[in-house]
């Protein structure tokens, strides 16, 4: 029963920080929100995994938050400036945008769960609204960061219910390398076109 | 020795050495020589059989074990692994004459690893994870650190990572249909996840918009590999969905479905390239046509299948070799490659202007170039199944022609009284004959294929069998 409550806070979680990256403009608070959603990732995970494969995942995860967030920081400010000029239109469209993915989680959780008996309510519904969130804010942003941060919660969302259907240490693996190989990407295309050409030139 | 050790492990761990401790000068060498020696031990050697060499014994076993998992090299993926890294040393070599960076070599040689990875793991399904690692490889490749990342780029990184989930998840269902066959429903289901992991993979329409986007602002030669690379073991990949889970192939929705977007590919990429007034864009419109040609011939309800794709998939890798290191030289000149910048330069760059139209010509179809005799193959099968199909490619590989004879006459557009030159380096001249030569013995002489063609059916357990 416990386990149950502290599950659908971890639904809860995932609902509030997806909804937070998707609508605030601070690239800050969009990692703290990623690096809390991995927590309750975690938690999610190891319902049907091992807690050290779960806090593999975790670990994982919050290098990669690492690794973007010490890029981030490393930026220019004029970058920073054009990004929130850019995210400022349409907040309210983003807030209907989850509304409707959360309505849709709602409505297809259960179905899910007659279909595949055995996964889990909260572990359905994370999975969706993580899967869910991260599809509209890829379909609405072009920002690089952004878009890495959108991957990276669609691969989370996927890998909630992927564990449950598969405990295999090799795709463990695999996933953990994936998430951190595009934590890396994103950071070298953060970086990318930020040091002058001479510098290239002369290496 | 184990095959995934030599022919993955190792490149592997070569390619890192390269970027680290190699001269620019020295790498393209070192990484095609790399390439070369694997092609030829996986030609000689055949995989799990003991050879007698004077009194020592020599076998390389199939497999080997991983965090519980196995990857294994059978002696039927000999002929495949002499191909691959026949073809992955040509790009080598083509780096120093291309004037592409050092890490391409070396990044390369990892991508190559990680393909062949992904054609060594069991269970086969997650090929799909290291066919994402090997994308996120060609990243660096594509953007160099001066230069801000495109929206093709994006866009490419963002389909590439939502494949793997849509495969990795229809597999886990497709062993749920097998279970129970008769439930319409959850077949629908995996098959539209497969089809959805595939059309991100395999870039089919609509979801190509990324190509022509990175072949306009990217390095041609990068983009080019990438263009070989990925769709070549994607192929393969989905040729082993449709061996292991043999209702897929008789299913004639599924069948129809692949054909459809084939058709599409083909057809859109033809009458689109048709279009341009780029020729890096004409060469990313020319490669969906071709991945079209691919998904059409795995559509077939032939036993062909496996040697049309194949047939198609060999000539592919020799035509974008020498259409990208052609086009990375007339780059150095004019950098945009917009028509208005490329007028008249057949005058300035002869072999690279005729290694290009040559290698278009092939893409297109053209007779006695290497994409001839699988197109011809490609069309004899699917003539006996839809001549509605069969006029569509015809149309889709016109418009590739048109685009060729619109290049050639932009590249010949030259004042009358201009002098001949020839600005390609020595080495730039070697390897865009050597592959012009190339295209031509291909074209002419098809059946120098057929040693490596013969056993590639053996790959699968029911196809082509």
């Amino acid at each position: 029963m416990a386990t149950n409550i502290v599950s659908w806070i971890a639904v809860g979680l995932i609902l509030v920080t997806s909804t937070a990256m998707l609508i605030n403009r601070d690239w800050r608070v969009s990692l703290g929100a990623l690096a809390v959603q991995y927590a309750a990732a975690f938690w999610l995970v190891t319902r049907h995994l091992p807690f050290v494969m779960g806090s593999a995942k975790l670990i994982t995860g919050w290098m990669v938050v690492a690794a973007l967030g010490m890029t981030r920081l490393g930026l220019p400010t004029a970058e920073e400036e054009k990004e929130d000029t850019f995210l400022l239109r349409g907040q309210w469209f983003r807030v209907i945008l989850i509304c409707i993915v959360a309505l849709v989680v709602a409505g297809s959780t259960p179905r899910i769960e007659a279909g595949i008996p055995g996964l889990g309510l909260q572990v359905i519904a994370g999975s969706l609204i993580l899967i869910g969130a991260g599809i509209v804010h890829l379909g609405v942003t072009s920002d690089t960061l952004r878009v890495i941060l959108s991957l990276l919660t669609v691969l989370t969302g996927f890998e909630i219910l992927y564990a449950a259907v598969e405990s295999s240490i090799l795709v463990a693996g695999l996933l953990a390398v994936t998430n951190l190989g595009l934590g890396i990407v994103g950071s070298y295309l953060l970086i990318a076109g930020s040091s002058p050409l001479e510098i290239e030139e002369e290496a | 020795m184990s095959a995934p050790v030599i022919w993955i492990l190792t490149p592997f761990i070569a390619g890192f050495l390269i970027l680290f401790f190699l001269h620019e000068h020295t790498s393209p060498l070192v990484a095609g020589g790399v390439a070369t020696i694997l092609a030829f031990i996986a030609l000689i050697f055949p995989i799990d059989t003991a050879l007698l060499l004077g009194t020592i014994s020599i076998k390389i076993s199939s497999s080997v074990q991983f965090f519980g998992r196995s990857f294994a090299l059978n002696t039927a993926d000999g002929p495949l692994l002499a191909i691959i890294y026949g073809l992955a040393a040509l790009w080598f070599f083509g780096t120093q004459a291309s004037g592409t960076a050092n890490r391409f070599v070396s990044l390369g040689l990892m991508i190559v690893a990680l393909l062949t990875a992904s054609i060594a793991v069991e269970p086969f399904l997650f090929a799909a994870l290291l066919l994402d690692m090997a994308a996120m490889l060609v990243i660096p490749l594509l953007v160099p650190p001066y230069q801000k990342p495109g929206r093709g780029i994006i866009r490419f990184l963002t389909y590439q990572t939502l494949a793997m989930p849509f495969i990795l998840f229809s597999g886990w269902m497709l062993a749920g249909v097998e279970a129970s066959p008769g439930d319409i429903g959850n077949t629908a289901q995996a098959g539209a996840m497969l089809g959805l992991g595939f059309a991100f993979l395999l870039a089919v329409f609509p979801l190509y918009s990324w190509i022509p986007m990175l072949t306009e602002e990217a390095s041609p030669y990068a983009t080019g590999f990438l263009l070989w690379a990925l769709p070549t073991f994607t192929v393969i990949f989905a040729l082993g969905f449709l061996d292991r889970y043999t209702w897929l192939h008789s299913s004639p929705q599924l069948s129809n479905a692949i054909q459809f977007a084939g058709v599409f590919m083909v057809a859109s990429g033809g009458l689109f390239a048709s279009q341009q007034k780029h020729i890096g864009r004409i060469m990313g419109y020319a490669s969906i046509a071709e991945s079209g040609l691919l998904v059409l011939a795995m559509g077939l309800k032939s036993s062909e299948i496996v040697n049309i794709t194949f047939l198609l998939l060999i000539p592919r890798g020799l035509e974008l070799a020498v259409w990208a290191l052609a086009l990375s030289i007339i780059k150095r000149k004019a950098y945009s490659l917009r028509f208005s910048e490329i007028q008249g330069l057949a005058r300035k760059y002869p072999v690279a202007v005729a290694a290009l139209i040559l290698a278009h010509l092939s893409m297109a179809g053209f007779p006695l170039l290497a994409g001839f005799p699988p197109r011809v193959a490609l069309w004899q099968e699917l003539a006996g199944q839809s001549l509605t199909i069969s006029f569509w490619v015809f149309l889709g590989l016109i418009g590739l022609l048109i685009a060729a004879f619109r290049t050639l006459a932009v590249f010949v557009m030259a004042e009358e009284n201009k002098a001949w030159e020839l600005n390609e380096s020595w080495v730039q001249t070697t390897m865009l004959g050597l592959g012009t030569i190339g295209l031509l013995i291909l074209g002419v002489f098809p059946q120098v294929l057929q040693p490596f063609l013969i056993n590639l059916p053996a790959l699968f357990d029911h196809l082509g069998q």
